[in-house]
């Protein structure tokens, strides 16, 4: 059997073959009716991998908000629009991130919703940046990624520093913690808030009496949990998601400690809660905006999106489906879909949305943004104090 | 594959595909394209850095992702705004690759005793060792900037001329991707021709050698211990190389660029692609940079076409397929789509002996 | 006090966890000198299949302790079916093939098998209803759960019977002849293809063990939860002496306690220079300084030599 020959041939079909996948691809692209207004709307999120889940549920909402404007019949510029969802897997993986990305671009995309982790959106917003392309990340929350200087980069989610500070603040105000433990899980999204939440609780005079780390793969928090039960503490922060979060209180409670736990808008699941059991009692978490059942449409969305999709919201659901019709409030305000038609009034568009009355400032981060506590009682998230933003409203 | 031994319009016609190759893929298939073909470069040279250790000294390596992020870790920390430092690439680049290398002999000292399976486990904790200090070095000085990675990093650029704008040259458009494309061409066959000339040189015998009977190379007056040295050394540098211009094509790091995932995949390239052949290797590291992407953008069209609606998720098929095609193309070439003459005449040394061989123990299993 | 004897229990507990996942990959190992990278999903399916049938039992009103039984008895059956296939499919047609040659079907396998799991069970992480209340006693100062006690017991349970299986049944004189010479075991009458399908279909039992013990004490259950612990165990493994069943429950056991009291002391050891983040250091580093000293793990007398 001859190799050299057999080999480059195989070469040779495969790039046939993914020729023939990339053709079909543009063909199913092309705009089906020559009357309408066709506007591509990017996603992206992680849709294998650990935070699948996660990302599921941001493409549901991104997919909620297109159906809804379709349903609607949304005109720009006098011309009737039929939305389009283009949604794609970056994996959590930075380098698939500007894969996709550049994917997106070359599908002449008019605006991008994504992506889930700050770990993809900072590399690919490069590339958004680079094509003029408007983007909006529902959840990324590191500093970093609207410090770059884009002009085309928006966030409708609090960023750490935003959202740690006012944690800080409630763990040793509201709650009267002296004595702090924190853990984060080593991502750019768990450092960061927890960070964040170390310089707010420090300077509201509380000490931190033990700093640990754990991972975001890991199961088994119980060496880390005792030697912070050495320390004594009053309140127990955990900045990182619900799948770590839920077993990490679980074996808290095993290891008899009754302090505080809280964590900041990555514990605020139902899965936390099912995961967790009776030990979730009592945990906080953080959420900004106001509690959907506050917000006109908020808790219809709630309703229709556990209709829609047989699952309660994840997590970032009514984010996304925010930033999609932030956007489309750009597109009709400016009277056109082009991106650099409807860039500058991204900036100064004030929108009603499911989460928050949405505003970006120069930097495109939420302007102003409130920020929701919640707490577990009798097994369901209910909503303890909304701070700060524009519209402070108490909940008891 | 030996170039030397082909005719020149042969090679030249070659150079001249790989010329236009990203104006061909371009106006077939997009940008997107263009850039998972630089992609495809950089993991050439990744695996043909890995082909040293493992295809030519036989020293299984799993964590040869982290002379990738050592490079890029380099790039990043004096090309960005993170410590206000903006060397040149020419500088920046070969100090990435010396580090690479230096880390290549860290690795290597402690683990010249070790074979097989223990040497995989403590290179794939080094790799892991390397990353996790890279997350968490921005306590209590922040060096590396922990998880949040390192943004804003300086695109490459020669002597003025920078590879992260679009240019204009004989009247065609070059984008970015399109350059660096040329770019990583470039070194790719750089380091084509470093792995060819090594191969046949008195050093890649000694590698081939000690591949085959460490003990026997050893009375035979090599020198084993600087000679897998050397392999881990080259290895690492190529590594290295890599690992800086991921850095300037991405203008992001992070630690999550270098999970363990990283080293298997390159591993898989090697082998995949036939262990000790240049074009072998090369070949892997095409195919499996490309299949996942064809996968991406044809499970959806595929499904469409067959059944007339999506039965399954396209992304959940995607990886489930190069599960798959990793599999069956193992089991139809256990010794990869290309492996070099040489393993090749190892493995079936003369057919009838062989068929013997077999006929016994398998008649005995009967 | 109470402090260093719980971070010994977590040890002990983490360690026995590794254990039960380490035995399979030595076992394996032993017989074939094939890491089975595939071996960590076969415990994550045995814990998504001890999922399913113990919610459906559980919904059908089933008694608990019947639920229970049955649920590791069907998950322990759809193991070994899996690793039978497994062998048979991705080990078997490379068994003279280059030796990294099956290494790579492994991984393949492994991520069919993730993905496999993610179409049927979902990509959420599920609750584990275990139907009774897991009790806490205490030690000296230290708490432990049942469910942490029978994972001890049944990871030394486990190690036990496999010796003897090896040491003193006929079977286990086969798999010992495949091991040492699998031509001259062929040549004495041993069927080893039957040996070796039977060493997989019994080191997936293993495995379905360990998901179902893991998950009934973590409460969670994961399609991807079976990479990371198949690493820690395989380290384990490599640890105490890869092939060496005494070695892999010395390694798990020596790994879980180097994790929890390097994660519980290497802050204060560092002067808060390192802290619980430099957890997996501190072990690699361990492995390496054992592996430097002892190039084939604490245990392991054979220096693997296939190339």
């Amino acid at each position: 059997m001859s190799f050299n020959k057999i080999s480059p041939l195989l070469v040779l079909v495969v790039a046939v073959i993914s020729a023939g996948c990339g053709k079909t691809e543009t063909q199913v692209a092309q705009p089906k009716d020559a009357g309408e207004l066709v506007v591509k709307i990017g996603a992206s999120a992680p849709l294998t991998g650990p935070q699948a889940h996660i990302g599921k549920d941001n493409e549901n909402g991104t997919r909620m908000a297109i159906d809804d404007a379709n349903a609607k019949g949304v005109t720009i510029g006098g011309k009737k629009v039929r939305f389009e969802l283009l949604s794609e897997d970056d994996q959590t993986d930075p380098k698939a991130a500007t894969i996709v990305a550049q994917k997106l671009v070359d599908a002449k995309v008019n605006g991008i919703i994504g992506h889930l982790n700050s770990g993809t959106t900072i590399p690919a917003s490069r590339i958004y940046s680079d094509n003029g392309i408007p983007q909006i990340s529902p959840s990324a929350t590191a500093v970093a990624y609207t410090a770059q200087g884009f002009k085309t980069a928006f966030r409708v989610m609090a960023n750490d520093a935003q959202q740690g500070k006012v944690l800080g603040e409630y763990a040793t105000k509201n709650l009267g913690a002296k004595k702090i433990a924190v853990l984060d899980d080593r991502t750019a999204y768990g450092q960061g808030i927890a960070d964040e939440f170390v310089k707010s609780a420090q300077a509201s005079g509380a000490e931190i009496v033990s700093r640990q780390y754990t991972t975001d793969k890991a199961i088994d928090f119980a060496a880390v949990l005792t030697s912070i039960k050495g320390k004594q503490p009053d309140l127990v922060f955990f900045g990182g998601m619900d799948p770590q979060g839920a077993p990490m209180v679980k074996q808290l409670r095993a290891l008899g400690m009754k302090t505080q736990f809280m964590m900041g808008d990555g514990g605020y699941t139902p899965k936390l809660i099912e995961n967790a059991g009776a030990a979730a009692e009592g945990t906080y978490a953080s959420l900004p905006g106001v509690p959907l059942d506050k917000m006109q449409g908020g808790r219809d969305f709630a309703t229709r999106y556990e209709a829609q999709f047989k699952q309660p919201i994840q997590l970032y659901a009514p984010y996304c489906y925010d930033a999609v019709n932030v956007m489309i409030a750009a597109m009709q305000q400016a009277g056109s879909a082009e991106p650099a038609k409807y860039l500058p009034e991204l900036g100064k568009v004030v929108h009603d949305g499911v989460t928050a009355k949405i505003a970006f400032d120069e930097k495109g981060d939420l302007k102003g943004g409130a920020i929701t506590m919640y707490q577990v009682r009798q097994g369901k998230w209910q909503a303890v104090e909304t701070m700060g933003g524009v519209a402070p409203v108490a909940t008891h | 594959m030996k170039f030397n031994h082909q005719s020149k319009p042969v090679l030249a016609a070659f150079v001249v595909a790989l010329m236009v190759l990203p104006f061909i893929i371009d106006s077939l298939l997009g940008h997107g394209w263009v850039r998972i073909a630089d992609f495809a470069l950089l993991y050439i040279m990744l695996a043909l850095g890995l082909n040293i250790v493992v295809g030519y000294a036989g020293l299984l390596d799993l964590g040869y992702i982290a002379f990738f992020a050592v490079g890029a870790y380099t790039y990043a920390l004096l090309g960005s705004p993170q410590f206000g430092l903006h060397w040149p690439i020419w500088a920046v680049l070969p100090l990435g690759a010396l580090l690479a290398c230096f880390f290549g002999v860290l690795l290597g000292a402690p683990t010249l005793r070790l074979r097989g399976d223990y040497l995989a486990i403590v290179t794939l904790g080094f790799g892991e060792i390397i990353r996790i200090f890279m997350n968490n070095l921005n306590a209590p000085v922040n060096i590396t900037n922990g998880p949040q990675g390192i943004s804003s990093i300086d695109p490459l650029s020669l002597g003025g001329f920078s590879f992260g704008k679009t240019h204009e040259l004989f009247g065609l458009n070059f984008t970015t991707v399109h350059l660096h494309y040329y770019l990583f061409l470039g070194f790719t066959l750089l380091v084509i021709f470093v792995s060819l000339r090594l191969q046949h040189s008195r050093t890649g015998r000694a590698w081939m050698a000690i591949r085959e009977d460490e003990v026997a190379a050893n009375a035979m007056g090599i020198n084993t211990r600087n000679i897998k040295l050397l392999a881990f050394a080259m290895g690492a540098t190529f590594g290295g190389i890599s690992g800086g211009l991921f850095a300037g094509f991405q203008g992001f790091v992070s630690p999550e660029s270098f999970s363990l995932m990283e080293s298997v995949m390159i591993l898989c390239m090697v082998v995949l692609g036939g262990m000790g052949n240049i074009a072998g290797v090369v070949l892997g590291g095409v195919l499996l940079v490309i299949l996942p992407e064809a996968f991406r953008h044809g499970a959806g069209p595929l499904q469409q076409a067959l059944f007339g609606k999506i039965v399954v998720d396209p992304e959940s098929l995607r990886m489930l397929m190069f599960g798959l095609a990793l599999i069956l193309v193992m089991l139809w070439r256990p010794a990869g789509l290309w492996p070099s003459t040489q393993r090749r005449r190892e493995l079936m040394p003369d057919e009838t002996v062989a068929q013997q061989e077999q006929d016994t123990v398998y008649d005995a299993a009967k | 006090m109470d402090i260093l004897l719980q971070q010994i229990v977590n040890g002990l507990v983490q360690g026995s966890v590794y254990a039960l996942v380490a035995l399979g990959y030595t076992m394996v190992y032993g017989i074939l000198g094939l890491i089975n990278f595939a071996h960590g999903e076969v415990v994550m399916v045995g814990a998504m299949v001890a999922l399913t049938v113990l919610q459906i039992l559980l919904a059908a009103a089933l008694s608990p302790v019947l639920a229970v039984l049955c649920s590791l008895m069907v998950a322990v059956a759809a193991c070994m079916a899996l690793g039978y296939g497994i062998e048979r499919i991705a080990y078997r047609p490379l068994r003279n093939a280059p030796r990294l040659a099956p290494l790579i079907t492994a991984i393949g396998v492994s991520i069919v098998l993730q993905n496999l799991a993610m179409m049927i069970w979902g990509r959420e992480y599920h609750a584990f209803p275990l139907p009774f209340s897991n009790g806490l006693h205490e030690l000296g100062g230290a708490i432990i759960t049942d469910v942490q006690i029978a994972i001890v017991l049944i990871a030394l349970l486990m190690m036990a019977g496999l010796m003897l299986l090896i040491h003193r049944s006929r079977f286990g004189r086969a798999m010992r002849a495949v091991a040492e010479n699998s031509s001259a075991a062929a040549l004495m009458g041993v069927d080893i293809n039957r040996v070796i399908s039977a060493t997989f279909m019994l080191g997936s039992a293993l495995a379905a063990v360990a998901g179902f013990m893991v998950s009934a004490n973590y409460g969670i259950v994961h399609y991807y939860m079976g990479f990371m612990l198949g690493l820690k165990a395989f380290t384990a493994a490599v640890l105490g002496g890869i092939g060496n069943l005494r070695g892999a429950m010395l390694g798990g056991v020596v790994l879980g306690l180097i994790e929890s009291l390097g994660a519980g002391y290497i802050g204060d050891l560092s002067g808060g220079f390192f802290g619980s983040n430099y957890q997996d250091v501190f072990a690699f580093f361990v492995l390496i300084a054992v592996l430097v000293f002892r190039p084939s793990g604490l245990l392991g007398e054979r220096v693997a030599e296939r190339a």
